[in-house]
C-alpha cells in the first residue's frame, strides 16, 4: 500500500481507528427551491471512530445526523470527502468496496417497519443476509436461530411470526438480530430505541449493551436523547446544521461542555424534578434553515457570545489525538480568533 | 349561571369514564373506568405510555371520537355541563370556546390554504361576534403573547412558512383566542426540538398561571411532566393506576408501575450497570388480562392480584394508587 492514510496510528491492529471520516459533503438539491438552492445537510464533517468505543452523535432534528449514517454506509455518495475503513479507503481503486465495507457494518433505524418484510416470517429476514453473504440455505437458518435467542427472542415461538405480530420492542430485537446476523464489526445504531416506550427501550438499550460485550462491537450511536446518549457513549459528537461543534469523552461534554450550543443543549434537558424547574430557556429561537444557513459560526444567530468574528469565520473543530481529546468549534476557545473573550481550551489532551 | 351556585369547585370531573372501538373482529378497550377531576388554574398531567389512552381520553372530552364505531359510558362534565348530553351547537360553543385543544403536529389544527392571521381571526370572530378589525388587534396581540418575533409580519405567514417551533406557537395562540377556561393538550411539544421544547413548556407554564386556565397535559415524558404538572395521573391499558401531587409521585411512587417507568427512564444511571427495565410489554388491549392489568409484568404479583382489579387506595390526602400492596407499604413508613 503506497497510500498510507495520514493518521498517527499503525494500520490494523488495536491502535488502528475503525473508522475515519474526513471532510465528508453532503448537499442537497431543493425541490422547487430557488435555483442553485441546497440543503447543506452534511457539510464538512470529520471523525474517528476508534474499536471497540460507542460514539454518540446528538444534534436537533435535521442537523444531519441520519445523512452522516447513510454516507457512513455509502447508502448515499458523498459529494466530497474521504472514509476509511480499518485503515482501507473505502471505494477507491487501492481500497475496499462498498461491498465489503457493507459486510462489517451494519445499520439499525427507528423505524422497524421499513426495515423488515411484512409478509416473511421474521426467521426469514434475519436468515437473508447470512445466506446473501455466502452461507447455505440451513446454515443461514441456524444463523438466524442462534442469534434470535441471543437477542432474547425464543426462535420457535417468535421465528415463524410476521412483523405484524410483534410490539415494538421485539420487532426492533428483531432489527438488531438481523444486522448482527452477518457478524459485523460495526453497528450504526440510528435513533434506534426512540420509538420505544420508556419501558421496552430500557431493555433494548440493556440487550445492546450486552451484545457489544459479546461480540465485540464497536457502535455509532445517533439519538437525540441525552440522557441516552450520556448512559451508552464512551465519547460523544455533537452536531449543529451539518457539522460537528464538540467532540470528546462523554463525561467532559456532560460535565465540562465547551460550545455555547452544547451547554444549552445540556439545560435544555427538563430537570426531572418539580422543585426545581428550569425557569428561563437556556437559549432562545428555533434552529435556522440548513438551506441558507448563517456564515461563520452557524450557531451565533442563537449564542449568547457572539460577536462580528462569530460572523466574519468559520470556526474549527481544531486537532484531536485520540479518545480522550475534547475539542470544539467556537472562537472562544481559541486565543488567536480575536474573540474578546477567547481562551485556550483546557479540556483539548 | 348555576355554575356558580355549585359546591364542587372544579373545572373538570371525569367518572367511570370507559371508551371502547368495536369492529367486526374485536373489541378494542381503550379506556377502563378513569376517573379525575381538575381544578381552576391547576395542571394535571396525564402520563403514560404509547397506547394507554391517553389521546382518547382527551378526544373522549371534547366528543371528538368517531361517534359510529366508539362506545362511551361514564360521566364527564366541563363547567358544569354534561358533556355526552351536548346537542352539536352546543358542542361547537364549547370546542375552541370554554375548551381549547392542541395537539402534537401543529399542522393538523392549522389548515395550510390560509395565513395564520386569517386562522385566528376568523376563530375570534366566529366565537367572540367581534369587527374584523378588532379581531385583527386581538390576533396580533395573542401572537405577541406567544413570543412569536415580528409577530405582525407573521399574521401574513402560511403555516408551512414557519419552523415547527414557530408553528406550535401559532396553534398556542389559535388555542388562546377564545379565552378558554380548559385547555387539552395533547403532548404538543414532544416533535419539537430540545432546545425548542424547553422555550414552548415555559411559555405554556407562564400563560397557564397568567391566564389561569386549567389544564390537562397529556405526555409520555417524565421530564415534561415533572417541568408543568401541579397534580399526575398515570395511565397504564386504560386506567389511571396512580395519581396524586407531582412532586410527591415523581419522589416516592407508590404504584410498581410507575416505579418501574422511573426506574427505566434513563436519567444519569451508572453507564457501567444494567436499566432497571420492566420486563415484558403492555397488554393487547383486544384481550385485557382479569385483574390488575400490569400483574403480568410485576415482580410483586399475587393470585390476588390476577383475580380482580384492584380498588383505589388513598394512603394519603391526594394521592391514590390501584395496588393492593399500597396501605401496607404506606403504613410500613408512617
Ligand atoms: N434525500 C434528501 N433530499 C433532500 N433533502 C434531504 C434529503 N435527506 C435529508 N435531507 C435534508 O437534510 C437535512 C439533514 O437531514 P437528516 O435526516 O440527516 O437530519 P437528522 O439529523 O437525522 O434529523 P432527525 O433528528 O429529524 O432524524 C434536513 O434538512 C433534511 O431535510
Ligand atoms: N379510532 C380508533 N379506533 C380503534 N382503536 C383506536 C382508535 N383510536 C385509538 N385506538 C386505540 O386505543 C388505544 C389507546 O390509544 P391512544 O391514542 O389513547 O393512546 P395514547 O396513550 O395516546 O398513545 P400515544 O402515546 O402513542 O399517543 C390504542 O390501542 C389505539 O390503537
Ligand atoms: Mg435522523
Ligand atoms: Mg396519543
Amino acid at each position: 500500500m503506497d497510500m498510507m492514510p495520514p493518521s498517527s496510528f499503525d494500520r490494523g491492529g488495536p491502535a488502528q481507528p475503525l473508522l475515519i471520516a474526513r471532510d465528508l459533503r453532503k448537499h442537497f438539491k431543493v425541490k422547487g427551491g430557488a435555483p442553485g438552492a441546497v440543503v447543506r445537510a452534511v457539510d464538512g464533517v470529520s471523525f474517528t471512530l476508534f474499536k471497540g468505543e460507542t460514539l454518540g452523535i446528538v444534534g436537533e432534528s435535521g442537523c444531519g445526523k441520519s445523512t452522516l449514517a447513510r454516507l457512513l454506509l455509502h447508502l448515499i455518495q458523498p459529494d466530497e470527502g474521504e472514509l476509511v475503513f480499518d485503515g482501507d479507503t473505502v471505494a477507491e481503486v487501492r481500497g475496499i468496496s462498498v461491498n465489503a465495507l457493507r459486510r462489517q457494518v451494519q445499520m439499525v433505524f427507528q423505524d422497524s417497519y421499513s426495515s423488515l418484510n411484512p409478509r416473511m416470517p421474521v426467521q426469514d429476514s434475519v436468515a437473508f443476509g447470512p445466506y446473501v453473504h455466502g452461507k447455505s440455505r440451513s446454515a443461514a437458518r441456524q444463523a438466524a436461530r442462534d442469534i434470535l435467542v441471543k437477542v432474547g427472542l425464543n426462535p420457535d415461538l417468535f421465528g415463524p411470526r410476521y412483523p405484524h405480530e410483534l410490539s415494538g420492542g421485539q420487532k426492533q430485537r428483531v432489527n438488531i438480530a438481523r444486522a448482527l446476523a452477518i457478524e459485523p464489526r460495526m453497528v450504526i445504531l440510528d435513533e434506534a430505541v426512540s420509538a420505544l416506550d420508556k419501558s421496552v427501550e430500557a431493555q433494548v438499550l440493556n440487550l445492546l449493551r450486552a451484545l457489544k460485550a459479546n461480540f465485540n462491537l464497536t457502535y455509532l450511536f445517533i439519538s437525540h436523547d441525552l440522557n441516552v446518549v450520556r448512559y451508552i457513549s464512551d465519547r460523544v459528537l455533537v452536531m449543529y446544521l451539518g457539522s460537528v461543534v464538540e467532540l470528546g469523552p462523554v463525561d467532559e461534554i456532560f460535565s465540562r461542555p465547551l460550545h455555547p450550543y452544547t451547554t444549552a443543549l445540556l439545560g435544555s434537558r427538563p430537570s426531572m424534578d418539580p422543585a426545581n424547574r428550569i425557569e428561563e430557556p437556556p437559549i432562545t429561537g428555533d434552529p435556522p434553515s440548513p438551506i441558507d444557513p448563517p456564515s461563520g459560526c452557524r450557531f451565533r444567530t442563537r449564542c449568547p457570545h457572539a460577536e462580528p468574528v462569530c460572523a466574519a469565520k468559520p470556526p474549527v473543530l481544531g486537532e484531536w489525538h485520540d479518545r480522550t481529546s475534547h475539542v470544539a468549534a467556537c472562537h472562544l476557545h481559541d486565543p488567536a480568533s480575536g474573540h474578546s473573550m477567547a481562551r485556550a481550551t483546557v479540556g483539548a489532551a | 349561571m348555576d355554575g356558580g351556585m355549585k359546591l364542587a369547585p372544579n373545572l373538570v370531573e371525569v367518572e367511570d369514564l370507559t371508551v371502547r372501538f368495536v369492529t367486526r373482529e374485536a373489541t378494542v378497550h381503550a379506556v377502563n373506568g378513569v376517573t379525575f377531576s381538575v381544578r381552576p388554574g391547576e395542571v394535571l398531567c396525564i402520563l403514560g405510555e404509547s397506547g394507554s389512552g391517553k389521546s382518547v381520553t382527551l378526544r373522549a372530552l371534547m366528543r371528538l371520537l368517531p361517534p359510529r364505531r366508539t362506545k362511551i359510558t361514564g360521566r364527564m362534565q366541563v363547567d358544569g355541563q354534561d358533556i355526552l348530553s351536548l346537542d352539536r351547537g352546543a358542542l361547537r360553543r364549547l370546542r375552541g370556546g370554554l375548551v381549547s385543544m392542541i395537539f402534537q403536529e401543529p399542522m393538523t389544527a392549522l389548515d395550510p390554504v390560509y395565513t395564520i392571521g386569517t386562522q385566528i381571526i376568523e376563530t375570534i370572530c366566529k366565537h367572540k361576534g367581534i369587527s374584523r378589525s378588532a379581531a385583527r388587534a386581538r390576533a396580533l396581540e395573542l401572537l405577541e403573547l406567544v413570543k412569536i418575533p415580528s409577530a405582525a409580519q407573521r399574521l401574513d405567514n402560511y403555516p408551512h412558512e414557519l419552523s415547527g417551533g414557530l408553528r406550535q406557537r401559532a396553534m398556542i395562540a389559535m388555542a388562546l383566542s377564545c379565552d378558554p377556561r380548559l385547555l387539552l393538550a395533547d403532548e404538543p411539544t414532544t416533535a419539537l426540538d430540545a432546545t425548542v421544547q424547553i422555550q414552548v413548556l415555559i411559555l405554556l407554564r407562564k400563560l397557564q398561571r397568567e391566564l389561569g386556565m386549567g389544564t390537562i397535559f397529556v405526555t409520555h415524558d417524565l421530564g415534561v411532566a415533572s417541568e408543568i404538572a401541579d397534580r399526575i395521573a398515570v395511565m397504564y391499558a386504560g386506567r389511571i393506576v396512580e395519581e396524586g401531587p407531582v412532586a410527591d409521585v415523581l419522589r416516592a411512587p407508590l404504584h410498581p408501575y410507575t416505579q418501574g417507568l422511573m426506574a427505566s427512564t434513563v436519567h444519569g444511571q451508572a453507564r457501567d450497570q444494567d436499566i432497571d427495565a420492566i420486563p415484558g410489554s403492555p397488554p393487547d388491549l383486544r384481550r385485557l388480562p382479569a385483574g390488575c392489568s400490569f400483574a403480568p409484568r410485576c415482580r410483586y404479583a399475587t393470585p390476588e392480584c390476577r383475580a380482580s382489579i384492584p380498588e383505589p387506595r388513598s394512603p394519603e390526602p391526594g394521592r391514590m394508587a390501584r395496588c393492593i400492596r399500597v396501605e401496607a407499604a404506606v403504613h410500613s413508613f408512617a
